[in-house]
């Protein structure tokens, strides 16, 4: 215990209110610099609440996100000035969407898309932009050939690996992913898949994945939390909350994939 | 009470052409508001400032923010030039200056150096102005990060928390399509190395006058209800690239008329043949070339000699 390193992001008793609705319910979690988190549960389970909430997006109705900032160490989100924390999720957070339509500039060129955060820092060499561009794409696997083309020309899963190589320009510490793969078809999503991993394993990004798939969340994750009605039922390892489901709605969600 | 009645019976005693209507046509009230933004807008140097723009008698898109700004700070003993694409005799600037000579009964010149205010559509004197000079500009759209973010309320925000890197990505993707940056015309400047501000539409070329002028610049957009503002000797840089610098438009060609090699020339075709020459945008930059005997290749050698042989004889 004595070489553990502190917490990345330190969450405590976040709560969120739709009005009389509760979105989440008193969460409180770590999550430490390289580990990949899996959050499971089923639609309307409260998963993007809370994502919202801890990448700085919505304010929570109570509770505590703190964020191990470079340069001051840990940091209420909430309570740092808006400046900093966008900033902050420009530079040392990524937010890989569901649909990628909300994380890409769809009516500029997919090397613009990966160029505008380093633009954003204040880069003002167009040589490197554009070599920085290129070296980003090829890590995500894309056709360097179609990096001036309109990301709306791309398909779902092209798309999607823009929407990751835009975010990890900047080498961030923290990439926050809501349903990476759903809407892309198997064998689209089991190359994204494998593209993720390499890129958090080589970069020791730090990751929290939202998802109802728990096929992704085997393949990814190496801690596992269910959350049901708002509220964390059962956490632990990955392998072991799939293979061992101690709270009956873990069994129920595991017992419902369905076999091929 | 007594106040505000004392104030407009001062008013109406100055000299107007037009019976039934308040100096410069607009009510004081509406002045005293345009003023107070404008003083806003010159302390914070490009920052738009909102104002109640008003209702005038012509459209939106003819300048009618450039003119309320007119109206709010002229004088009776002010000068007024009007120019449209540079030139004093388009229907534009007839217009208006017919409209502050007839509400305001000002003395009005189509000679830059004459001029203490200059209203403007689309370019920039090439004489120097000075700083006993005003310049108003008519600007359509006052938000240079509109065409990239829709969201006023997300433009507002990026201008308070300084986000100009889509700007960027603006010029970004010029180059990648065509080798260099295409945009011409209301090319994006930096204000006193804190706002970005869209120049209106002024040729690029007119970008490297408005650096460190001695004229106090004014910009009204009246449909956009926003006034903004680059007091004299304000540093104003217009955004670029290390690797791909910004540069101005040039021409092979002199003026056809006075033989200038250093004003932003405009193309005229002259018959159906493929005829055509390049004149100066600035006519009155021109005339003055002309009168003092400059020629170019296509000026007429006659008018240049009459004029000379005109002023030899005043003397």
């Amino acid at each position: 215990m004595i070489d553990r390193p502190s917490p990345l992001l330190q969450v405590r008793g976040l709560t969120h209110r739709y009005g009389r609705q509760i979105g989440c319910r008193k969460a409180s979690f770590d999550l430490y610099p390289g580990e990949v988190l899996g959050i499971v549960g089923e639609s309307g389970s409260g998963k993007t609440t809370l994502l919202k909430c801890i990448s700085g997006q919505m304010e929570p109705s109570e509770g505590l996100i703190e964020y191990a900032t470079r340069d001051r160490g840990l940091l209420d989100v909430y309570q740092m000035s808006e400046a900093r924390r966008r900033m902050l999720m420009r530079t040392d957070w990524g937010i890989v969407y569901q649909n990628p339509r909300d994380g890409l500039r769809m009516r500029v060129s997919a090397g613009a898309n990966v160029g505008e955060r380093l633009m954003a820092f204040g880069d003002r060499h167009y040589g490197h932009i554009r070599s920085e561009a290129i070296d980003w794409l090829e890590r995500v696997e894309m056709d360097i050939a179609r990096m001036d083309d309109m990301p709306s020309t791309f398909s779902g899963g092209m798309q999607q690996r823009l929407q990751i190589a835009r975010n990890l320009v900047t080498k961030p510490r923290l990439v926050f992913m809501d349903e990476p793969t759903s809407g892309l078809d198997v064998s689209v999503q089991a190359r994204l898949l494998d593209l993720i991993r390499t890129l958090v394993r080589t970069l020791g990004i730090a990751c929290v994945v939202v998802t109802h798939d728990l096929g992704v969340v085997r393949l990814l994750s190496h801690r596992l939390m269910v959350m049901k009605g708002g509220a964390f039922v059962e956490t632990g390892l990955t392998d072991q909350v799939l293979d061992d489901p101690q709270h009956p709605y873990t069994q129920l969600l595991v017992s419902s994939i369905l076999p091929v | 009470m007594t106040d505000t009645i004392d104030r407009t019976d001062a008013v109406s005693a100055a000299p107007t052409e037009a019976e039934g209507y308040n100096f410069a046509y607009l009510d004081e009230q509406t002045k005293r508001m345009i003023r107070r933004a404008i003083l806003k807008a010159i302390a914070v140097p490009g920052y738009q400032v909102p104002f109640g723009s008003r209702e005038m008698p012509l459209p939106y898109g003819w300048g009618t923010g450039g003119i309320q700004v007119t109206a709010a700070i002229i004088g009776t003993d002010d000068t007024l030039k009007v120019i449209d694409q540079g030139a004093d005799d388009t229907t534009n600037a007839v217009n208006i200056r017919r409209f502050f000579a007839k509400t305001a009964g000002v003395a009005t010149t189509e000679r830059t150096t004459e001029a203490s205010i200059i209203q403007t559509r689309h370019r920039i004197p090439e004489t120097p102005l000075t700083e006993d000079q005003v310049i108003v500009y008519q600007v359509p759209i006052p938000e240079p990060l509109r065409k990239l973010e829709p969201r006023e309320l997300e433009t507002r925000k990026m201008h308070a928390l300084e986000e100009y890197g889509v700007m960027h990505v603006s010029l970004y993707e010029d180059i990648a399509k065509f080798g260099r940056i295409t945009k011409s015309y209301d090319y994006p400047v930096r204000v006193n190395g804190r706002y970005v501000m869209a120049p209106s539409p002024i040729p690029k070329f007119d970008n490297p006058k408005m650096d460190r002028m001695p004229a106090l610049q004014l910009f009204g957009a009246g449909r956009e209800k926003r006034i903004y503002a680059v007091p004299p000797y304000s540093d104003v840089k217009s955004l670029d690239f290390d690797d791909h610098p910004f540069s101005i438009e040039s021409w092979d060609e002199n003026c056809a008329l006075c033989g200038a090699a250093d004003s932003y020339l405009d193309e005229v075709v002259t018959d159906d043949k493929g005829g055509r020459m390049y004149v100066c945008s600035d006519s009155d930059y021109c005339q003055q070339r002309r009168d003092a005997g400059h020629i170019g290749d296509g000026g007429d050698p006659d008018y240049v000699a009459g004029r000379a042989a005109a002023a030899g004889g005043a003397e």
